[in-house]
């Protein structure tokens, strides 16, 4: 693998992204929402902050999760389809570095999706903060531009990390980009839920259930340790522990996927 | 050391859905392309043209056997520095301009981004892209798509090229163009390994051949041992009387009437001189004289034994 490969097929994918633009029109779409959701909560009952910054974060979140899901199974599958991968693999790259260099392509440009959005974010709060009585900020457990909304939007961007590496390994060898899309956002879903399945012998009198559901566990990425919007929104304190451990796992797990995905195309035939 | 070297080169494609089952598309093929040979690769539709370029490409592994590019293993990232590639039916990114797709690709190669602009234009003015450099590829058609295929091919100035059929989808004027570029890097001293179902051309540009069908190695050697120097007769073309052809006839092994006084003789090899003198003494007029050799179709279609499936194979 070469950094400098890596590199140039990444500009590349950033540079497809923003040709498409439908990763900034999802920017655009995302602010409508914020804003729609600001002026909603201004007409009703009245500066509802956390409303504000959930839809903010969810919002995010979702359009995040649309960009890895359907770029990121597309990154190599398109290029095969397509038969543009014939001349890009006969060119000083290895096939390592061309499937690393996609994805990290794609993590820059959500990496710069989400920094709009949160500009884009952080202006409406401040705006909030400027046109809200003293007596109504009372009331409110965190600010309005709380520093920690930075660190709930740092974690939604390592789970699309994973997101994203999960669509590029199904991508690297699924011929269909809707299985890959479904599988994808099924992890994703999945993820959300792990924590659920291990406490599921508590619920389900099967004790081949349980196993299976432990397995599961283990086997699927838990993004709901990387899930601190409520934390965040309701000014409740941070399992900060936890959170550097679920990020740990989830750059391991990244990891794993990457070079499984790496073996794949490694020993694919381009036919 | 050789330019491109295979041995025992065989690749099975498993077909069938259900029960899939190895088709071998290449077969037991070994080759040997000396440095600077513009050597044709030539079958039939489905021969395992397309197969054998890919394994040398690594773009597919091969089921068994091996190839080596420069000395070195197909695949080498650095033999990649040196080897151009031309796909069979090219295609690229449509979002992006050819200049820009030559630009990224002339990255990928390293080479220095002060000099990029200046190789870009070099190449796209040696396939004959013009204006048109600047719209997206999307806007190309066939013939464009595959002179970008050919820029990107020698962005590198490439020691040795691999062609899969460099002349589809052009027109006769495009298929000039490429017949130049490919003497044009001959004589930079670049190895051309080109495939093609198009005898004509592989037989005004190739000094070697091989000839496969049915995914094995059919024949090969130097084009000149296989069109050979041998005359095998004469086409005659005269103006005369029907008196003075009739005392000809019995030389010739056939007279075709073209119009009114002109006449074709089909003469054996033997001395045409003594038919002419008869000819001209007779008040006959010679329009033209022309030897008749083997040619590579003759030889192709000796060796492809009803392989190829009528109408494709020109
Ligand atoms: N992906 C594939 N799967 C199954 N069979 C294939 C595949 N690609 C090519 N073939 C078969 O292999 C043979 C050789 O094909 P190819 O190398 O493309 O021929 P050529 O380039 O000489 O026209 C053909 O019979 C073709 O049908
Ligand atoms: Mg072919």
């Amino acid at each position: 693998m070469s950094l400098a490969a890596i590199r140039k097929v990444a500009g590349a994918v950033f540079k497809e992204s923003v040709r498409d633009r439908v990763p900034y029109s999802l920017v655009i779409f995302a602010v409508i929402l914020m804003a729609a959701s600001f002026l909603m909560s201004r007409l009703t009952a009245g500066q509802d902050l956390k409303v504000i910054k959930d839809l903010g974060l969810a919002t995010m979140n979702a359009m995040g999760l649309l960009i890895a899901i359907f770029i990121g199974t597309g990154l190599v599958a398109k290029e095969v389809e397509r038969r543009s991968i014939y001349a890009v693999l006969a060119k000083p790259v290895s096939r390592a570095s061309f499937l690393v260099g996609k994805y990290a392509g794609l993590v820059l440009t959500l990496a710069v999706n989400l920094g709009l959005m949160t500009a884009a974010f952080y202006l409406m709060l401040q705006y909030l903060n400027w046109t809200t009585d003293d007596w109504i900020k009372q009331g409110w457990r965190a600010p309005s531009h709380d520093p920690r909304l930075l660190v709930a939007i740092a974690l939604i961007g390592v789970q699309l990390m994973l997101t994203t590496a999960v669509a590029l390994f199904f991508s690297t060898f699924s011929t269909s980009p809707m299985l890959s899309m479904l599988f994808t956002l099924a992890v994703w879903v999945a993820g959300h839920f792990s924590g659920d399945l291990r406490n599921i012998q508590t619920a389900i009198d099967s004790p081949a259930a349980a196993v299976l559901a432990q397995g599961l566990y283990y086997l699927l990425p838990n993004l709901d340790a990387l899930d601190v919007k409520n934390e965040v929104v309701h000014g409740l304190p941070i399992a900060w522990n936890a959170v550097g451990l679920g990020v740990a796992a989830t750059m391991a797990y990244i990891g794993v996927l990457i070079g499984s995905a790496v073996l794949v195309f490694n020993r694919r035939d381009f036919k | 050391m050789l330019a491109i070297e295979t041995e025992g080169l065989s690749k099975d494609y498993q077909v069938g859905f259900w029960r899939p089952r190895p088709y071998r598309a290449l077969h037991d093929l070994t080759l040997a392309v000396e440095q600077g040979d513009v050597y044709g690769f030539l079958g039939p539709n489905g021969a395992g043209k397309s197969t054998a370029i890919k394994l040398l490409m690594q773009l597919i592994y091969p089921t068994s056997g091996h190839a080596r590019i420069l000395g070195r293993p197909a695949g080498d990232v650095e033999v990649r520095r040196r080897i151009g590639f031309l796909p069979e039916n090219p295609s690229f990114y449509d979002y992006l301009t050819a200049e820009e797709l030559l630009t990224y690709f002339a990255s990928l190669f390293d080479i220095p981004a002060a000099e990029r602009a200046a190789r870009v234009a070099r190449v796209l003015d040696d396939v004959g892209l013009g204006a048109e450099r600047r719209m997206r590829l999307r806007g190309y058609s066939k013939g464009m798509v595959q002179r970008v295929g050919l820029a990107q091919a020698i962005l590198n100035d490439p020691d040795v090229v691999f062609f899969d059929e460099p002349m589809s989808g052009l027109d006769p004027l495009g298929r000039r163009d490429v017949r130049q570029l490919l003497l044009t890097l001959r004589d930079r001293g670049c190895t051309v390994f080109f495939s093609s179902h198009i005898l004509s051309d592989a037989e005004t540009l190739c000094n070697r051949v091989a000839i496969i069908a049915q995914g094995r190695l059919a024949a090969g050697g130097r084009l000149t041992d296989i069109v050979g120097v041998d005359v095998l007769g004469w086409e005659l073309v005269v103006d005369a009387s029907p008196e003075a052809i009739a005392r000809v006839r019995t030389r010739a092994r056939r007279v075709t009437v073209l119009h009114e006084q002109r006449h074709a003789l089909d003469l054996p090899p033997e001395s045409p001189e003594a038919v002419l003198q008869i000819l001209t003494d007779a008040g006959a007029r010679v329009v033209s004289l022309n030897p008749v050799r083997k040619t590579l179709e003759d030889f192709f279609v000796q060796h492809v034994t009803g392989a190829a499936p009528r109408g494709e194979s020109r």
